[in-house]
């Protein structure tokens, strides 16, 4: 068939940003597929939790404090993480930099944190079912942290190396601080169901 | 950043012949296994997944003809016990997550970029990624089975049954671990064709515009995403539960052993919609190019596909009408169930409609839908039946289900696919198949398909149940199973004509035009099969009928660049340009990427710290695979 050329492209730019960008819509539909990944573990939470007796099943209600801590640090971490998204926008080398260690720094806090908070459920995951979903949940939303904190510190490394200045790298740096704000947001039903429904 | 860069080559500069020159060696695919290995380009990998999926078909299938050797007669010893259990657990497994979803999602890989017209599938590497864990999966199910260790406990996988208690060895980790496999590369694809069909239509392919069989694995993917999680968090929570003494789904402390079939039928259910979805988008695409017309309602259409998908997730619990639930849930779970029938019904009126007022052209992917149409009515006939807890609690674990469901994933799904082979073929390969060898496919599938499985409808009243590898003489089921067996003998001889001609039309076919069938959507506009660009200007889009609006001229776009992998990024609703975008190029991380995955999965299936020391090549490899290596297509 031939052709008959009616539309010309070429003073498009040669890299999406934001919604223009494949690569945002990928960690939108990542998110959606881990988010119900989560929702279902709550279900899972709520549904043992309809089944039994009492509850939680042959523990006390978790120590608030770990995990606390934890919420709220991961609560702030959203000033800095808002911070690095508008220098990544702006496309801003230093301050992008800079936001990526701190950043960095504020993936392995909680981490550390997490550690308390495992022994303060007081039950292990082999003792009953509300130990096991427990587990799950922490678990799962651990992951999540870690591997945020591991794609945090390839990134930094890439801005700090020749590949860096490169609107590509500050949309990937952007897609990233997306992310965080989802594992923030996730963690909160999480901590709510965690912490708190047992004192119901 | 925006505009013409002094160094850049555009694509006005070039005449035609050039053109194809410059952009071919931009984005071929190099010759020789390490090309193969790397590649990323959506046709190869395509055709890659569909000759895989049907490998996993031929090979479901002769565990299905085992069966029926089996079952022929009363009392046979040709197979016992155990080993028949593996073989219909495998049989299942099989044809549910390495044949029908990925076959599905495979013809998506292949057409759906070029029917929007686009140059690649967004997330290449990904999709290479995917087809690697795929065949990861299939292996490891199928080593599993040659070497007697093959799940025995059901494709759903029942706990008590498949829990630790019941399941000792590793039989049921390795359905588990294949769940995972083959649920990740559903995933990802799924992932790829959302972005694609959202942002990288070709100029003008507005919402209105987007033809069905791609309106179809748009739905198809939103109910993977939604719905596979569900499995995926099931099948690890049944690892947990055998290997490191969780006790989610054990009842003595606190578990529920109905938990996992919640789960699994919340996967389960939208499962089958996954299967049908595509399917529907098949018959419509078909229906529209031999009756030499639009679909009749494009839009009650386009809803009835949403529709479908969103009451896919309300109908789980009819699958779990004998497990004792409330009365409520029940006749809440046979509405809904019935409720489906009526986007089902709209659809199969709306294709009615469309023959009645074409011209409808009696050619082999055309007969394959309407063998489609009568079976699957009977299937949703008998859908409609068991939605009723009074019939579905007589018919439960009979043969009636067994029937039931052949007929709405064959006769559903199977025709459809057949008839899109057909179709499609001259695409995929630049050959025509043979129409007189397909109409003897098209009668033997056909008669072959109903003669074994109507059948089963009886049996299953007459109340022989499932999965029992044997019967007695006694039994009034003896002379139904003889006929059953023999049948199934026609139905395998359709399709083993069909894959002699699928080889055979590969080979040695007569050369196919660019649009031998007169379609009127986009894969047509380009040669077959198409070049690895597949456009070489990318079409502009005035009308839902791309193709059939211009007889002289396809209106294009110019200004791409052509000395790097470039396609247009488009915005969501009216696909207004929005950017220039690179492609990924061909790369071997992929591939390491998933052998790494593969062997921290397998691993994992005898120690939990397999995740811990497995993670590190896995993120070594994902490091590699992203890390930029200063190419054209990093340049932004």
């Amino acid at each position: 068939m031939k052709d008959s050329a009616t539309l010309d492209l070429t003073d498009l730019p040669s890299h999406g940003l934001g919604t223009a960008s494949v690569s945002w819509w990928g960690t939108l539909a990542f998110m959606l597929i881990e988010g119900t990944g989560f929702a279902l573990s709550i279900v899972v939470y709520l549904y043992l939790m309809s089944l039994a007796p009492h509850w939680p099943l042959d523990a006390a209600p978790p120590d608030l404090l770990a995990g606390t801590i934890l919420t709220a640090l991961l609560i702030a971490s959203l000033v800095p993480n808002i911070f690095l998204a508008r220098w990544a926008r702006s496309q801003d080398l230093l301050k992008v930099r800079i936001g990526l260690i701190v950043m960095s720094l504020l993936g392995m806090a909680p981490l550390i944190l997490r550690v308390f908070e495992f022994p303060a459920m007081h039950i292990k995951w082999d003792q009953n079912a509300y130990g096991s979903i427990v587990w799950v949940m922490l678990g799962l939303h651990t992951t999540h942290i870690l591997t945020d904190l591991v794609e945090t510190l390839v990134l930094t490394c890439l801005m700090f190396s020749r590949h860096g200045d490169n609107a590509r790298r500050y949309g990937d740096v952007s897609d990233n601080t997306m992310y965080w704000n989802f594992v923030v947001a996730t963690w909160l039903p999480m901590y709510a169901c965690l912490y708190w429904v047992p004192r119901l | 950043m925006t505009g013409r860069d002094s160094t850049d080559s555009r694509d006005t500069g070039f005449n035609d012949g050039e053109l194809d020159h410059r952009l071919a060696s931009v984005w071929s695919t190099p010759p020789g296994l390490w090309g193969a290995l790397s590649s990323v380009d959506h046709k190869i990998i395509g055709r890659r997944y569909i000759s895989t999926a049907f490998v996993f078909l031929a090979l479901g299938g002769l565990l299905a003809l085992l069966m029926r050797l089996q079952l022929a007669q009363p009392e046979a010893r040709f197979i016992g016990p155990d080993r028949y259990n593996q073989i219909f657990t495998v049989h299942g497994t099989n044809m549910m997550f390495l044949f029908a979803v990925p076959v599905m999602q495979a013809m998506a890989v292949y057409l759906v970029p070029l029917m929007v017209g686009t140059r690649n599938i967004a997330f290449p590497r990904l999709n290479a990624f995917s087809y690697w864990m795929y065949l990861a999966g299939g292996l490891l199910l199928w080593i599993a089975f040659v070497l007697d260790t093959g799940p025995d406990i059901g494709w759903f996988a029942y706990v008590p049954l498949s829990g630790p208690q019941y399941a000792a060895g590793k039989r049921a980790d390795i359905w588990a671990q294949m769940i995972t496999f083959t649920e990740v590369s559903a995933l990802a694809v799924a992932v790829e064709i959302v972005v694609t069909v959202f942002k990288q239509r070709a100029p003008g392919m507005s919402l209105d515009r987007i033809p069905l069989f791609v309106w179809s694995m748009l739905v198809t993917s939103f109910l993977v995403i939604l719905a596979m999680p569900a499995i995926m968090i099931a099948s690890t929570s049944l690892i947990l539960d055998r290997l490191v003494e969780t006790h989610l789904f054990n009842p003595a402390e606190g578990g529920d052993v109905l938990l996992w079939q919640h789960l699994f039928w919340f996967f389960g259910h939208p499962e089958v919609y996954i299967i049908f979805l595509p399917a529907v988008g098949m018959v419509s695409t078909i229906v529209a190019t031999f009756t030499r017309r639009p679909v009749f309602g494009y839009l009650a259409m386009v809803m009835a596909l949403i529709a479908t998908g969103v009451l896919a997730f309300g109908l789980w619990v009819h699958h779990m009408f004998v497990a004792g639930l409330p009365r409520l849930g029940e006749s809440f779970f046979t509405a809904s169930s019935m409720a489906i029938a009526v986007p089902a019904g709209l659809q199969i009126f709306c294709w009615l409609a469309t023959m009645w007022a074409g011209k409808p052209i009696f050619k082999t992917p055309f007969l394959f839908v309407i063998g489609f149409m009568v079976t699957f009515v009977v299937g949703g006939l008998t859908g409609v039946m068991v939605a009723s807890v009074p019939f579905d609690t007589q018919v439960h674990d009979t043969y009636f289900v067994v029937a039931h469901f052949h007929y709405v994933l064959v006769g559903g799904a199977v025709f459809p696919l057949l008839g899109a082979i057909y179709y499609w073929f001259p695409k995929l390969t630049g050959r025509m198949m043979s129409e007189t060898v397909g109409r003897w496919v098209f009668g033997l599938i056909f008669a072959g398909f109903n003669l074994t499985f109507f059948p089963m409808h009886i049996l299953g009243l007459r109340g022989m149940p499932r999965r029992v590898y044997t019967y007695q003489p006694e039994m009034p089921w003896s002379a139904l199973n003889l006929f059953i067996s023999l049948s199934a003998s026609i139905l395998a001889l359709g399709f083993l004509l069909f894959f002699i001609d699928v080889i055979r039309s590969a080979r040695s076919g007569a050369a196919a035009s660019s649009n031998p069938w007169g379609a009127s959507t986009l894969e047509w506009a380009t040669s077959s099969p198409p070049p690895p660009y597949n456009f070489a200007r990318l079409p502009v889009i005035g009308s839902l009928e791309a193709l059939s609006d211009q007889s002289t001229a396809l209106p294009v776009a110019t200004g791409l660049r052509v000395d790097r992998r470039e396609l247009l990024v488009s915005s969501v609703v009216e696909a207004i340009p929005e950017a220039r975008e690179s492609s990924a190029g061909d790369s071997i991380w992929p591939l390491w990427a998933a052998l790494a995955t593969t062997a921290t999965l397998i691993w994992s299936i005898f120690t939990p710290w397999a995740v811990v020391w497995g993670s590190i090549p896995v993120a070594i490899a994902l490091i590699g695979w992203f890390w930029p290596k200063g190419v054209p297509e990093d340049e932004s």
